[in-house]
């Protein structure tokens, strides 16, 4: 007898965190159900011995102080945000019970989305919806859970539920998804229900202790402020009028379907994260030819085309070349929606110097591979710059310049030629470097021999590379 | 490789993990969503955390969770996302919780563009959500300080108990540079303070709610304590030609790289001219450019991709002792070099010439 009548172990001594003169008593209110379901919480956590792991979690609402009472790890979070503070401080404490303290408001309206998608992850967690209908700490306002024709503050004339929607269920919402295991609503009015409560949120606790990851225990409770009745009216009310719409019953039970799930740590090894990222090794391509930067010329190359004709790889090849070289390069690429039309285009800075900005507004160099690309940026090359153009799909002559150098290289028909579509890119790249001098072509092909991983793909790059090679040569390198 | 050509979102993904950052919780929105792709793939693979969420005000809130429990943990977004983390950001500010918050400013109001901006000045640097708090903001200009800059935000973070801003654009997030790694991880000390669910810190509480007025103004008084030291001691900023400058071009991030270049041509013409970037946006280098305003210097310009968000600063600094003059594009749009040259010119003879 002393057990039942005495405070719970999972309780702290004295609430000395509530401010005031009386450390023994709650701050609720005569005939409030959170008393009850704290106590049911505090008792389940030291019979389950959970206490030392727990971490109980109160949004806003009357509970928004359940740290006053419970002796474990306590976290006040914003209004209905607990389920994604569960999600992060359970997933970081592997092992440890969070405890997910909800009312209806902060569970069913402002934190809807939240409670859906932890449930639905199926998250380490039991959450306990205390569901009275109404905004008690803010001054009884409408819930989703507010019953049709119920006088709250914001319905001074009942909920119309032609205006402001049904009642929510909202463990029939939970319990339609796939990874809750546990989902019961119950009520805390009598001593049969809360004997039927005790044993919902103990199986909820336990089955999280267990590891089968996400439980919800809603429980009708009543809040006779809010509800302006006397306390025994008031639970009469929630057997009268609440129950016949949010039937007491299990919704879901699949604990003994289901096993548990192995305790997930979050404990990444210092020597893994650096070889996965693979930042132990500072290896280059090149030898550093200071000469080799000192007489560098900067390049502002424009690189334009439909998508799929590698014109961002062309674009960070040229980027790495110029890293690998000990240059400073900068690459800037054409991305979202832009990308999705169908075309693409980047610039490439390169500079012995640091680069300020990254756009290449007048280039020096521009790479057409297709006609658009032509007739959008030829006219930004740079006077005595030079125009790469894909002569397999621009027909005649760029005649709209008479002040640049044009290549005419049939970027398609050699690669094409060696079975690699794909590498009209590196036929560009090659005439560039090949009239322009910026780099040594054989430096294409050692980067193109590290960078690649395909051995067949190499061959045919450097085969491209090769025969772009002697095009340019038989045919501008006089 | 410790050098990598690589994207200043990715270089964030990398360098938070070299960090220390075991959690990381985001929503994709272009132009951050690199930095989400990158994480999904890098973090399994190290055994870290990475959840992809609801909603940015779920991801801010797990971010919230995660640090409770003393966890290095980061979350990225874009402008309209980080409107939507502000209630989040507020609560961590006044319940002490350290964090790292990337932000890849693109154009706005509303959705606007992924174009970039500067827009998120005022909503990042001064605070952004309810209450008087502010987080230190680091303005990186090249993916190297976007590795660089994350790092040093974890560490300011857990510092002094407080998220913290890594405030980037669409161009500085996208763009390759050469980046070289550090080849450590950080390590991470436990807290006292937090709850990491066993019998030593059950009695921890984390909580911004303090009914009574006297206790709450005792907590802003901590928090604005605690703002006044990282004012007195994070200052940071970067000179370039600055010592004979006349002109003082005052510019962050991706503006600030815009203004270099219009410097070196200005620079050419025999203009005397030079740059003064922040680099940390709170606390703003306001004592420094005060300095600047009392010594040599005789015009200020404020060149940014917003309507003058930071212009405001630059004036409170200068406090009226010399001509301020402000120059941006908005929507996305970015100023031409030309365009640049030719404003800045127009200001240099305005006042000077």
């Amino acid at each position: 007898m002393q057990e039942v009548l005495g405070k719970p172990e999972g309780f702290v001594d004295n609430f000395v965190r509530k401010p005031g003169d009386y450390p023994k008593v709650t701050h609720y209110c005569p005939g409030c159900g959170h008393g009850r379901v704290h106590k049911l919480i505090a008792e389940a956590m030291a019979d389950l011995e959970i206490s030392d792991k727990t971490v109980l979690i109160s949004p806003v609402g009357c509970t928004v102080f359940a740290y006053y009472y419970f002796d474990c790890g306590n976290i006040q979070s914003a209004h209905g945000r607990a389920p994604a503070v569960g999600t992060g401080v359970g997933r970081s404490n592997p092992g440890s019970i969070t405890i997910s303290y909800q009312g209806d408001g902060d569970l069913g309206a402002i934190g809807t989305a939240e409670i859906i998608h932890a449930a639905n992850r199926g998250e380490n967690m039991t959450v306990i919806f205390v569901n009275n209908g109404i905004y008690g700490m803010t001054g009884g306002q409408m819930a989703p859970t507010t019953l049709e024709g119920q006088v709250t503050t914001t319905t001074p004339t009942g909920r119309d539920i032609d205006e402001a929607g049904h009642p929510m269920r909202m463990s029939e919402m939970i319990a339609t998804l796939e990874a809750p295991v546990f989902v019961e609503r119950t009520a805390v009015t009598d001593t049969k229900n809360i004997m039927k409560t005790r044993k919902a949120i103990r199986k909820a606790l336990k089955s999280q202790k267990d590891g089968y990851g996400f439980s919800f225990v809603e429980i009708l409770s009543s809040c006779p402020i809010g509800w302006k009745m006397k306390p025994v009216a008031a639970n009469q009310r929630i057997t009268d009028e609440m129950v016949p719409y949010f039937p007491l019953k299990n919704f879901k039970d699949e604990i003994e379907n289901r096993s548990p799930r192995p305790t997930k740590t979050v404990d990444p090894d210092p020597n893994k994260i650096i070889e996965v990222l693979g930042v132990d090794k500072d290896e280059r391509l090149f030898k550093k030819d200071q000469s080799f930067i000192d007489n560098f010329k900067d390049q502002h190359v424009r690189i334009a085309g439909f998508g799929g004709q590698g014109v961002l790889l062309a674009g960070t090849t040229l980027g790495y070349l110029g890293m690998e070289t000990g240059l400073n390069t900068t690459w800037l690429p054409s991305y979202g929606p832009e990308m999705r039309g169908g075309t693409a285009n980047c610039h490439i800075v390169l500079s012995n110097k640091e680069v300020g900005s990254p756009l290449v507004e007048k280039a020096s160099t521009l790479i057409a591979m297709n006609q658009p690309s032509l007739n959008e940026f030829g006219v930004t090359v740079k006077p005595g710059g030079l125009i790469v153009i894909n002569s397999s799909t621009v027909e005649g002559k760029y005649t709209e310049r008479d002040d640049v150098t044009c290549l005419y290289i049939p970027m398609n028909e050699i690669a094409e030629s060696l079975g690699v579509m794909q590498a009209a890119n590196m036929a560009a790249l090659t005439a560039y470097l090949a009239y322009s001098k910026a780099f040594d072509v054989d430096m294409l092909t050692s980067l193109i021999k590290a960078n690649f991983k395909k051995k067949t793909l190499i061959e045919k790059n450097v085969a491209v590379i090769q025969k772009t090679y002697e095009y340019v040569k038989e045919n501008y390198l006089n | 490789m410790k050098r990598e050509f690589i994207k200043g979102n990715e270089a964030i993904a990398k360098a938070s993990l070299l960090a220390g950052c075991t959690h990381y919780f985001g929503y994709p929105i272009t132009p951050s969503s690199e930095i989400i792709h990158a994480v999904a793939n890098l973090y399994p693979k190290v055994g870290a955390d990475f959840v992809q969420a609801e909603s940015e005000i779920a991801a801010i809130n797990m971010c919230y969770g995660a640090s409770c429990a003393g966890r290095r943990v980061m979350t990225a977004s874009s402008s309209p996302g980080i409107s939507l983390k502000q209630e989040g950001v507020s609560y961590m500010a006044s319940a002490e919780l350290p964090c790292v918050i990337i932000d890849i400013m693109r154009a706005g109001p509303g959705l606007g563009n992924i174009w970039p901006e500067q827009s998120d000045y005022t909503q990042v640097v001064k605070g952004g959500g309810h209450g008087s708090y502010k987080c230190p903001v680091l303005a990186p200009n090249s993916p190297q300080e976007m590795c660089d800059f994350t790092i040093d935000a974890f560490e300011l973070a857990d510092k002094y108990r407080t998220p913290v801003y890594v405030l980037s654009d669409a161009y500085t997030g996208q763009v390759m540079e050469p980046v070289e790694f550090p080849s450590e991880v950080k390590k991470v000390k436990k807290n006292d303070w937090a709850i990491y669910g066993d019998k030593e810190s059950k009695h921890n509480l984390v909580t911004s709610i303090q009914m009574n007025t006297t206790e709450m103004e005792k907590v802003n008084i901590v928090l604005d304590n605690k703002y006044k030291e990282i004012m007195e001691k994070e200052v940071r900023y970067s000179e370039y030609m600055m010592d004979d400058a006349e002109m003082v071009i005052v510019s962050y991030g991706i503006a600030s790289r815009l203004s270099r270049s219009a410097i070196d041509e200005l620079r050419s013409k025999g203009i005397k001219v030079g740059l003064f970037r922040p680099i940390s946006l709170f606390p703003y280098p306001t004592k420094k450019l005060a300095a600047l305003a009392d010594d040599k210097v005789k015009l200020f310009v404020s060149v940014e991709l917003s309507n003058g968000q930071m212009l405001e600063d630059v004036k409170i600094a200068v406090n009226g002792k010399k001509p301020v003059e402000y120059y941006g594009r908005m929507g996305g749009a970015i100023p031409t070099h030309d365009e640049l040259v030719e404003v800045l010119d127009g200001f240099y003879k305005k006042h000077l010439g």
